[in-house]
């Protein structure tokens, strides 16, 4: 591949272009902070959307597979509907399970807002079934026509109402990251641009030596290109690792709790930041190249 | 080798020279003379591509420098040694590698080989050959850029002022240089407002000098 041995060569470079053009200390710097600070905020951006993307995925597939009926009917009637509509739900084809919730468990939903030791038996509240689904899904429409008919309690919640808004936030947040990474590599190019504007100005005495003794503009852009790349894939590599081992050290979800769920990687997407480095790298040659070529025809 | 044709230059609305004809052939010797500000420096660079003509045509090696694109011009540089007024060199470099920069800017800096000690002894700079150029005197900067304008063999070397900055032997030393450059067969040009310079090469080798003022070029006379 030519495009691939060329970037091999301008990496390894010409020690002599090399030296022609003197490094200058301060933009180097400059670059590596920029370019490492950006690959550190880069891992984020990536780990929410990816964590974004996985919570939506996994609330829409849990949310999809259960669904809750509800049964508010006058005490005296409420065993025997519950007992009418678990007979129904056994009979409707795409029901695995169907579990009417314990007091416990009713008690235990209710407590947040209650407070414990909620004498639940003796409230009129609603008896609650859970409905389990098997793959294939059940019949909504159909299933509430015959609960309907056989117990006019029952309420029918398959999640469609709170999926969507959630799911939607999920995927509105994923967006979120896609285009807070489209930003930092922008600002990564941006500022590299800058970097590589100030180097070249501090260099034009080197350059229209160079341009005086036959230098083509190719010749004095690739000394600057080659090492505003490298420095952009040294500081974003760094970046990247102190990056990751933030993402590691985050608080485990299962202990902080369900709700800042997985910000992080999981199995192969561990190998998505890798890609940080030479994106880094690929910009800053592109943003280097066009500075270059474009202050060398200003220039002189 | 150059040539320019009813060439004028205009900056700032003033015109600095208009209906400027000049050959220069191969292996030929001339001095270009004239008063400060005329435009000597200016006419140098319309032969190497630095500025553009703003009337008539400068043709380099048979190609309009007008048409000739930043590359092209790069690659004219390679065939045209020039020694320019203000010596300028890469400070950081020694000046061995300041010399041999146009080999090491054309890709070619591995054929020097025994040719850089060879052009450094011929200049006399076999010494100073590690010194950084700011360590050097005036007269070994012009030097150092004499040897730099040469390395490549150049068909064509532009002197501006040579003599400018360093005493009157120095001057004969290098206009000696200049002189065997031009028995090699380059062709010389010489901007310089030092006519004993010129009374000197006169004797020498056959020059023809040139005069540039009241906006013409003209040929002078046999006065010098």
């Amino acid at each position: 591949m030519p495009f691939l041995s060329r970037i091999m060569a301008l990496l390894a470079g010409d020690p002599q272009a090399d030296r022609t053009v003197p490094p200058t200390g301060y933009t180097a710097r400059l670059t590596l902070f920029t370019s490492a600070a950006m690959a550190f905020l880069a891992v984020f951006a990536l780990a929410l959307s990816l964590a974004t993307g996985r919570l939506a995925n996994r609330w829409s597939a849990e949310l999809a597979q259960t669904s809750t009926l509800r049964i508010s009917a006058p005490v005296d009637q409420l065993a025997a509907q519950t007992r009418a509509a678990l007979i129904v739900l056994e009979t409707t084809p795409g029901v695995a399970q169907a579990r009417p919730l314990t007091a416990d468990e009713q008690r235990a939903l209710l407590a947040p807002w209650f407070g414990p030791d909620l004498p639940v038996e003796t409230l009129p509240i609603p008896q609650l079934i859970e409905i389990i689904e098997d793959s294939d899904g059940y019949d909504a429409t159909g299933l509430r026509a015959r609960l309907q008919a056989e117990v006019p309690g029952a309420v029918l919640d398959d999640h469609t109402r709170w999926r969507e808004p959630l799911v939607a936030a999920a995927g509105r947040l994923r967006t979120l990251g896609l285009v807070a990474i489209l930003l930092i590599a922008a600002s990564t190019g941006a500022m590299i641009t800058l970097a590589a504007n100030a180097a070249l100005a501090a260099s034009a005495q080197v350059i229209r030596v160079m341009r005086l003794v036959g230098a083509r503009d190719i010749y004095i852009a690739r000394a600057f290109v080659r090492r505003f790349t490298l420095r952009a894939l040294t500081g974003a590599t760094v970046g990247m690792i102190a990056g990751i081992l933030a993402v590691m050290l985050l608080p485990r979800t299962d202990v902080a709790g369900g709700f800042l769920t997985g910000l992080g990687f999981q199995g192969a997407h561990w190998l998505w930041p890798l890609v940080i480095p030479p994106l880094a790298a690929i910009v800053a040659f592109f943003a280097t190249r066009a500075a270059a070529l474009r202050t060398l025809r200003e220039q002189s | 080798m150059i040539a320019l044709e009813n060439v004028a230059y205009t900056y700032g609305g003033g015109e600095l020279f208009s209906g400027v004809d000049l050959t220069l052939a191969p292996g030929s010797f001339h001095f270009l003379t004239g008063p400060s500000g005329a435009g000597k420096t200016t006419l140098l660079k319309l032969c190497y591509g630095e500025l553009t003509a703003t009337a008539g045509h400068v043709r380099v090696f048979d190609q309009d420098t007008r048409s000739m694109d930043r590359d092209a011009i790069a690659m004219t540089r390679r065939r045209i040694g020039v020694v320019h007024q203000d010596c300028q060199f890469l400070d950081h470099l020694s000046v061995g590698e300041n010399v041999m920069l146009p080999l090491t800017v054309a890709g070619r800096g591995a054929e020097v080989g025994g040719n850089l000690k060879d052009l450094l002894g011929w200049v006399g700079l076999t010494a100073q050959a590690d010194q950084l150029p700011p360590q050097l005197s005036g007269g070994e900067r012009q030097r150092a850029a004499v040897a730099r304008a040469v390395i490549m063999s150049p068909d064509v070397i532009l002197a501006d002022e040579p003599t400018g900055n360093i005493d009157w032997e120095m001057s004969q030393r290098l206009l000696t240089l200049l002189i065997e450059l031009n028995k090699m067969g380059k062709t010389v040009l010489v901007a310089t407002h030092d006519l004993s310079l010129i009374r000197t090469a006169k004797a020498q080798v056959a020059t023809r000098v040139l005069r540039l003022k009241d906006r013409r070029l003209q040929l002078a006379g046999a006065d010098l």
